[in-house]
């Protein structure tokens, strides 16, 4: 026996538990993803993925094209059955309780939540102000003109878009550049005042600026909301994220974590070799 | 003083670029503009044809043409008002039942019905479209007028207070007048009405289908319901196509003539009861005279022909301006 081998080849003891600043008494809700497997059709795309996503914490998925993460994002709110050939096995507990189990409103799951794509999409026939408060429109809940103007406000404040738009909330949402819809979809996602926000690569159509300023967004919404997101961009997972979980699908298998845990051992001192390779850019 | 390598460059003006294209696309270019250029002339010949055809009655009857009911040439007493006014009765009814019809069944097509199914409900409406009018106009007479004039007496028993719905008689008498209640622009109505459903639901179906995947989802994600999700992204960007689907069966039930002309008992009164027996439209008029005109007469069926040629070509510009200013307009043919 010998003493005092280290575990790691890393000697990475300032790095262990970093999860950045600690917030304090952060909102948003757990979210545990608990052995799920997912197809298309016969074709199984994820192999039993555990994940647990906690509040206060941005969790970023990262991997190669293909390998299931965004697949694993839509399952969290249950867009993957948007399609129709689409199935899945395990259980994604909001809070605990299976976001999947007979009796759970589909709607009120999505509500809870919230999801930001790769493209930004907002609704083109509506004002600024109406996209933002186009989730209550469709859910179903009416407000009162001031508290409608100070959801707005408050929305497009989080999402960091405010000052750029408080003059002109009456323009057509469409009409705002690639960077300002992304954050107007982020503010409308809010506005509905979500647990969980889920975003599915969303600054890769937009350019660097746009991208600084939705990265601000997501570091100030870590304290309200439990953040997810997916992408491609190894720098952008480590500005943003203090958890990460790496995706992998070898040729013909279905994906699944590789590893996962703190955004800072993952990048400096990765247990996998598979890990270590790709966040250092040698494939993927 | 310029550089030598600007030499031989001509003046800082804007150069006229020319490309030269390639033999095979010359000859595709030409032959595309002619073919595309016959229609317009072979379009804006019939438009000529029928003005020409149309410059005799004028001289003759001037304005009154269009304001006189009757249409007695034998009496030289020719007007289309009656005749207008019933081509109008006829289109607005069949619109107003097929609308939304077709619409409903747009939304169900597009949005509601399973995927297994969903080819099969498309053929099945476009099948209705491979239909002849013929049939439907057989159809009508046979099938639907026996058992429509019982509605239209219900109708008019219960809504003859309105006075569109009224019928000369009492419709509450036991031996009420059958006769009065067959032969109505109402009935022609429901005929024309199954011929523009399968037009209208297939433009404004495929319209929908077209909703961008990515606000279906934004909707969804946000919690919407489906008929949430169909409100806000479907309907809004298939406007267009519900525009131009519908004005495309106006025109359709305009021109309307052989389904008509099995209802029609012609009569040119200017009948504003639907429900009530005779009636006439300008395509009727034209396929019922046609034959046995002498050359006068001949020349004002032509020029209610043009009437109606005018009218159409005026609903159909106004949907294709309606649908051009729409989003989903880039995606409409009309």
């Amino acid at each position: 026996m010998q003493a005092a081998q280290p575990t790691s080849d890393f000697d990475v003891p300032a790095l262990a538990p970093d999860f950045g600043p600690e917030v304090l008494h952060p909102k948003g809700a757990h979210l545990d993803a608990v052995a799920v497997s997912a197809w298309f059709g016969t074709n199984k795309v994820l192999e039993r993925v555990s994940l647990s996503m906690s509040p206060g914490t941005v969790t970023a998925l990262i991997g190669p094209s293909g390998c299931g993460k965004s697949t694993f994002l839509r399952i969290l709110n249950r867009m993957h059955e948007m399609v129709p050939i689409a199935k899945l096995a395990g259980q994604v507990r909001l809070d605990g309780k299976d976001i999947y189990a007979p009796g759970q409103r589909l709607t009120e799951t999505r509500k809870r939540i919230g999801m930001v794509f790769q493209k930004p999409n907002p609704f083109p026939t509506m004002s600024i102000g109406e996209n933002v408060t186009a989730g209550l429109k469709l859910t179903g809940v009416r407000l009162g003109k001031s508290d409608r103007d100070a959801l707005i406000e408050r929305s497009l404040s989080r999402a960091g878009l405010w000052t750029e738009v408080k003059d002109r909330l009456g323009n057509a949402g469409g009409a705002l550049s690639g960077g300002q819809q992304q954050r107007l979809c982020i503010a409308r996602s809010l506005a509905v005042d979500p647990d969980v926000l889920l975003m599915d690569e969303p600054c890769s159509a937009l350019d660097p600026t746009s991208t600084f300023r939705v990265e601000q967004t997501i570091a100030e919404l870590r304290s309200e909301v439990t953040v997810v997101i997916v992408t491609h961009n190894m720098q952008q997972a480590a500005r943003v994220s203090q958890q990460c979980a790496f995706f992998l699908a070898a040729q013909g298998t279905p994906g699944g974590i590789v590893e996962a845990g703190p955004t800072t051992k993952i990048f400096s001192a990765p247990e996998d070799p598979r890990t270590e390779d790709y966040v250092n850019g040698r494939f993927g | 003083m310029a550089g030598s390598a600007e030499s031989g460059i001509s003046p800082d003006q804007p150069i006229t670029i020319r490309a030269t294209l390639p033999w095979a696309d010359r000859v595709f270019r030409r032959g595309v503009s002619g073919v595309a250029g016959l229609v317009l002339a072979l379009f804006g010949s019939i438009g000529l044809f029928l003005a020409y055809q149309s410059i005799p009655t004028f001289n003759r009857y001037g304005l009154s043409f269009l304001t006189r009911a009757n249409w007695d040439p034998e009496l030289d007493k020719v007007g289309i008002s009656s005749t207008l006014l019933g081509t109008f009765e006829v289109a607005v009814i069949a619109l107003m039942i097929a609308f939304p019809v077709a619409l409903g069944t747009a939304l169900f097509i597009s949005e509601y019905s399973p995927a297994r199914i969903r080819s099969l409900l498309i053929s099945l409406v476009d099948l209705m479209a491979a239909v002849p009018s013929v049939i439907y106009g057989a159809w009508g007479f046979f099938l639907l007028m026996p058992h429509a004039k019982l509605v239209s007496r219900w109708i008019s028993l219960y809504l003859g207070w309105i006075p569109i719905f009224r019928v000369n008689g009492d419709p509450s008498s036991a031996t009420w007048a059958q006769s009065r209640f067959v032969n109505s622009a109402f009935i022609a109505g429901i005929c024309v009405s199954l011929m523009i459903i399968p037009i209208a639901c297939s433009v404004m179906r495929g319209v929908f289908a077209q909703a961008p995947l990515g606000e279906r989802e934004a909707a969804y994600a946000l919690g919407s319901t489906r008929w949430g999700m169909v409100h806000t992204v479907v309907l809004p960007f298939g406007r267009g196509g519900i525009i131009g689907g519908t004005m495309l069966g106006l025109g359709r039930a305009l021109g309307e003539t052989i389904a008509v002309l099995f209802i029609i008992s012609l009569n040119f009164n200017i009948n504003f009861r639907i429900l009530q027996s005779g009636f006439s439209t300008i395509s009727a008029l034209i396929a019922n005279d046609f034959g046995e005109s002498t050359k006068p007469q001949l020349a004002a069926l032509f020029t209610a022909g043009l009437v109606l040629f005018i009218i159409t070509l005026a609903v159909n510009t106004g949907a294709a301006v309606l649908i051009g200013r729409s989003r989903s307009g880039a995606a409409t043919e009309i």
